[in-house]
Parts: C-alpha cells; structure tokens; sequence
C-alpha cells in the first residue's frame, strides 16, 4: 500500500516519457510531410510553368521550324496526349529519377549540365555568405550597443540601400571601378582565360580544387575573379544581416536580467556577449540560412553581370534561347536548394532553441 | 474644417473618413523621411503624367552625331548610343515604372487579400487548402520564379507585370488571414452575421476594409522589391523591350560602354535607387502612422 503512490508517479513519468516520444515522431513526420509537400507544390508549379502556360508546349522545345513528323513525335514522346494528371505524375517520376530532359541549346541531359555549372555558383554564394556574417554580425552588435553613433547610421543606410539598390546595377559600377578603373580586382569569368581548363574538376569549386592540384597560382587567380562578384553578393547579405543582428541585440539588450547583470557588476564586454549576445545566436541561424538562401537568388543578376559560368548564367541564357527543359530544371533545382536551406534552418531553430521544440 | 475633420462623434461616416485620413496624414508629415519619400513618390508620378512638358528631347529620337556625349549642359545626363538624351528617357521610363507598380499593386493586392479574407473567415479545410497553396508560393525564390514564368509567357512588358504579381500576392495572403482571424468571431461580425448578411457580404463590406491599412503599409514596402524586379527583367532583355525606355533595359544597353561611357548605365540605376529609396521611406512612415505593433517588431 505504501508504494502506490510512488509507482503511479514512476507510471505517470513512464506514460509522460512515452507521450513525449510519440509527440516528437509525431512531430517529425508531420515536418516530413511539410517539407514533402513543398517539394510536390515545387514540381506542380514548374510542370506548370512548363506543360499549361505556353500555347504550344511542343513548339517551345522543337521549335517553330519543325517539320510535322518531328513535331508529332516530339508531341507523342512528350506525352501530351494524355491527360494533365497522367501527365503531371510521369513528369514527378522523371524528375525523382533525375530526368530533366535534354537542353536544346548544349545538346546535353539538363541534369548533367547543372551538375556542371552549379558548384561556380555555390563557390560564389559561399564566399559572399562568409563575408556578410563575418562583417555583418559584429557590425549589427556595435550598432545596437553604440544606438545612434555613426555606425549606427551606417548600419541604417546600408539596410536601405540593400532594399533599393539593383544587384546588376552595382555589379557593373563595381567592374568599372575596380576592374577598369582602380584595377584592384580581375575582371569577369572565373580564372584568366590562360588557367581556363586546367584544372581537374573534383568538387567543381576552384578555390578547392586548385588547393588539391597544389596549383597555388591558379588558387589566387580564381580569388582574385571571386572577390568582387562575392563581395557584391555579400554587401546584400551583410545589409540584411547587420540590421536584424541590431534589432535582436536590441531585444535582448533591453531585457531585466541585462540589467541585473550589469548592476552585479558584470563587465560589459561579457554582458554583450555572455548575456546579451549567447541567446540571439539560434535566432541569427535562421537569418543567415534565408540569406544564404537569397544569395543563391541574387546570384542569377551577378553571373549575368560578371560571365560567371554558375546556374544563373546558365537559366539566363537559357530563356533567351527559349530553351524550356533547362530554364524548367534550372528553375527546379534553384527552388528545391532554396526550399532546403529554409527548412533546415527551421529544424536547427527547433533543435537548439527549446522553447520551440513543441 | 480642422475642427470639424477631428471632431471626436463625427456625425456621418464621410466625416470620420475624412477625419482619420487627415490625422494619417498629419501624422506623416512630422516624420522628415516620410516627407522626403512621399515627395520623391510625387515627382515620379509628376513625371510620368507630364513626362512630354518635362522632357527636353524626344525620348525615341536618334542624333547620331551626338552619340555616348558625356554629361554637359545640353544634355546634362549625356546621350546613349544612338544620340538620344538619357534624361528624356529616364524622365518618360518613369511612365513604365509607374505603371508596373500600379498594374502588379492592383492586381496581387486583391487576390491576396480575397484568399486570405476567405481563409481566415471560413477556417477549416479551406485555411488548409488555400494556406497551403500561399506557403509553397512563399517559399519559392520570387525572382526565379518570376524568371520562369516569363520564359512560358513570352518577353514582354504585359508578361512581366503578371509574372511578378503571380509572385507577390501570397504575402498579402497571410497578411490579410492574420488580421481576419484576430476579429472574426469579434462581436460586431456575429451582429452582421445574425442580421442575415451572407458569408461574401461579411468579407467584401466588414473584413476586407479592416485589412486594408496593414495592405497599404506592405505594398508601399514592398514596391522597391517590384521595381527591382522588373529592372532585373528588363536588364536581361525580358522585360519592356526596345526602344522603350525602361530604366532596366536602359542599364543593359549601356554594359558594353560601362568602362569608358559610365554615365549611359548609371544614369537610369540612380533613377531607380532614388525611387526604390521613396517607397521605402514612405512604406516606414505609414507603418508607424497606420500599423504602429509592426513598427515597434522592426
């Protein structure tokens, strides 16, 4: 009789343990089929974008000098004879076979191509990421500890200009300066054109790559080509992420216990890190995630802008040339990268922060 | 008149309008930002009505004597390749970007707020569903997707307006869903309701005007997006096309001189700044003025 109640309570803590294991698989696979979802609404739109928008699906892959066999073939083979929803669902099993089709302008497998074109792009975004947290974090820390001093208000401009100023724009101001005028940085493409092809693509990023061939100066030129383009990407990176880094500074800053820590004496150093900083750490991963993810974005107008050989350059050229199966896989790919990173973010937040765990 | 615009029991619906638009705009005009975008918002729309009295030369009229001539008195932003006067282009480029905003503003606003409105007022399987379709929208990158629909539909200036409205209305979506949910089982609704109003009056006359000043605030903010945007369409040739003078295309005319004729690609980007700076200035007044809780999370 003495135990019942202790057993009840180890019951309740057991029954409580296995509530909250079922609660978190629930959790997990309702994220699953979120994230599942997205990936579907993705495909739903570029099969879209590519089977109902155009008038003639078929002419926008054959082209209008297509004899009538071949434009009946292609119309046989694209399967347009079926319906939409037949369709729709051969189109999803093409791509989770990884089956984009061919690209009319290279003659290639879509897939292959982005393979191909996509580490120059991630290499760009990568560095251009970097420089932003790198910069823009202890710049948002400084604004928001120093409210209303000069950096403050640079920190203020900047977030504007980020809004408003076109990435193209400042991508051809930065090559006339930098390139032409000052001649700090080299110019456009992604090594000299002397270096172009020697490399053997491991990884597909250059900095990587040279560094293993130990070709060192290969390593520098790529560096040299990579810092203005990235450090574009990264003034808008920098822009977005100093000012949310101020304002989350803010919060905290302004909270009691800073307060109590400062009147026990704490050193202000450690109040702004230990205290004031420690906790908005969780809530600037989610903000460089969807930045990093923007830049994968941004990228599109600063390839066009530096003939840097990444997916942006490769989806522009893509759509003057009409060439539907690229711009549809490019668009897919960019989309789904875009999709990941955001969600990935999100489960960091939820791993690290237990208040939103539930 | 002042009296009568902030008289505290305004005695018909005209005058408490009126009233509130006054205390709105007084408000705006202590906040020196405000001021300065409303009045740069002003000179664009000046422009583009008086685009022909404001112009010196034409904006489609070739000189070709006169090509890629610096910046100088006649022509004080120079001439582009085919002698034509970048001032009288930027000045009529206004008419394009004026109506680019307006045309994406009035068609993605009310759709956004229709499905939202409708998602929030019947919950349900219908939030599901239409909140569904707004999430996947608002998780795809905007440009991109921009990209892809105007590569379907053809370059044009008619195809990008719908290609970036298709991307900016789900975020009026969830604007206008947040807002109805917080007041649609407030009392006044279940008065309208039991009155025997149907579910469209309700939405159309009771929830739809409650939502429209967080609405005015967001598309205000996210104009400069929208200039951006269709600057970037018509940078890579898929927007308004030639001779058009549209500031986008006019910056990609001017890359092949970038190094030794700046002022041909600069010219229209200082255009667009300037204007994508005015809505953002004016977006933040208004927010402070029309949604002060937004302005205090910033």
């Amino acid at each position: 009789m003495a135990f019942e109640p202790s057993t009840g309570a180890a019951n309740a803590r057991i029954s409580m343990l296995a509530g909250r294991a079922i609660e978190s698989a629930a959790s997990v696979f309702r994220f699953a089929i979120v994230v599942a979802g997205t990936f579907l609404g993705l495909l739903a739109i570029t099969f879209f974008i590519g089977r109902v928008v155009p008038i003639d699906p078929v002419l926008s892959v054959v082209g209008d000098r297509a004899t009538q066999e071949v434009y009946e073939a292609a119309r046989q083979a694209m399967g347009l004879d079926r319906p939409l929803i037949v369709q729709f669902f051969a189109y999803v099993g093409d791509v989770l076979t990884g089956d984009l089709g061919m690209s009319i302008s290279t003659g290639r497998p879509v897939v292959d191509d982005l393979a191909r074109v996509f580490p120059a792009t991630l290499e760009m975004a990568t560095i251009g990421i970097i420089i932003g947290v790198v910069l823009g974090v202890p710049m948002g820390v400084v604004a928001a500890t120093h409210q209303g001093s000069w950096i403050d208000q640079v920190i203020r401009v900047l977030g504007l200009l980020g809004y408003s100023v076109p990435a193209f724009w400042l991508g051809l101001v930065g090559l006339a300066v930098f390139y032409a005028g000052l001649g700090w940085v080299a110019g456009p493409g992604r090594v000299d054109i002397f270096y172009d092809g020697l490399l053997d693509p491991v990884t597909g990023l250059y900095l990587v790559d040279s560094v293993i061939a130990g070709e060192w100066d290969i390593f520098w030129n790529a560096l040299d080509h990579l810092m203005l383009p990235a450090s574009i990407l990264g003034f808008f990176s920098l822009a977005y992420i100093a000012r949310m880094t101020r304002s989350f500074m803010l919060d905290q800053l302004g909270q009691e216990y800073v307060t109590t820590a400062r009147v026990k004496g704490v050193s202000e150093r450690r109040v702004i890190w230990r205290h004031a900083f420690y906790p908005i750490r969780i809530q600037l991963i989610t903000v460089i995630g969807l930045s990093y993810a923007a830049l994968l974005e941004g990228s599109v107008m600063i390839e066009t802008v530096f003939s840097w050989p990444g997916i942006g350059n490769y989806l522009t050229t893509a759509l003057l040339t009409a060439d539907m199966n690229a711009v549809l896989g490019a668009t897919l790919v960019i989309g789904a990268v875009f999709i990941m990173i955001n969600k990935i973010s999100d489960v960091l937040y939820r791993i690290l922060d237990p208040r939103a765990r539930r | 008149m002042i009296d009568w615009l902030l008289d505290d029991s305004p005695a018909s619906r005209l005058q408490a309008n009126l009233g509130r638009a006054w205390r709105v705009w007084t408000a705006l005009l202590r906040n020196p930002l405000a001021v300065v975008g409303a009045l740069i918002v002003l000179v664009l729309v000046v422009m583009a009505i008086f685009a022909p009295l404001i112009a010196p030369y034409s904006p489609v009229g070739q000189d070709l004597a006169n090509r890629l001539m610096p910046p100088s008195a006649e022509h004080w932003m120079g001439t582009d390749e085919l002698g034509r006067d970048i001032y009288s282009r930027v000045v009529y480029g206004a008419r394009i970007t004026l109506l680019i905003v307006t045309m994406v503003a009035v068609i993605a606003a009310p759709i956004g707020l229709v499905v939202g409105a409708v998602s929030g007022y019947f919950g349900g399987w219908v939030d599901r569903v239409l909140m569904g379709v707004t999430d996947i929208f608002l998780s795809m990158p905007k440009l991109i997707l921009a990209l892809a629909f105007v590569a379907a539909l053809g370059p044009g200036i008619e195809n990008a307006i719908i290609a970036i409205a298709i991307t900016a209305w789900p975020v009026y979506a969830r604007i206008a869903r947040a807002e109805t949910i917080t007041f649609r089982d407030s009392e006044f609704i279940s008065a309208v309701r039991l009155q025997g109003a149907s579910a469209t009056r309700v939405i159309l006359r009771h929830v739809l005007p409650l939502c429209a000043s967080s609405t005015i605030v967001r598309v205000t903010l996210d104009m400069a997006g929208i200039i951006l945007t269709a600057a970037g369409l018509g940078f890579l040739g898929l927007g308004a096309q030639p001779p058009l003078p549209e500031w986008g295309a006019m910056i990609s005319r001017g890359r092949n001189f970038i190094l030794d004729q700046w002022w041909v690609a600069t010219m229209p980007g200082f255009a667009i700044i300037l204007v994508s700076l005015g809505f953002c200035f004016l977006g933040d007044g208004l927010r402070d003025v029309l949604d002060p809780k937004q302005g205090e999370k910033q």
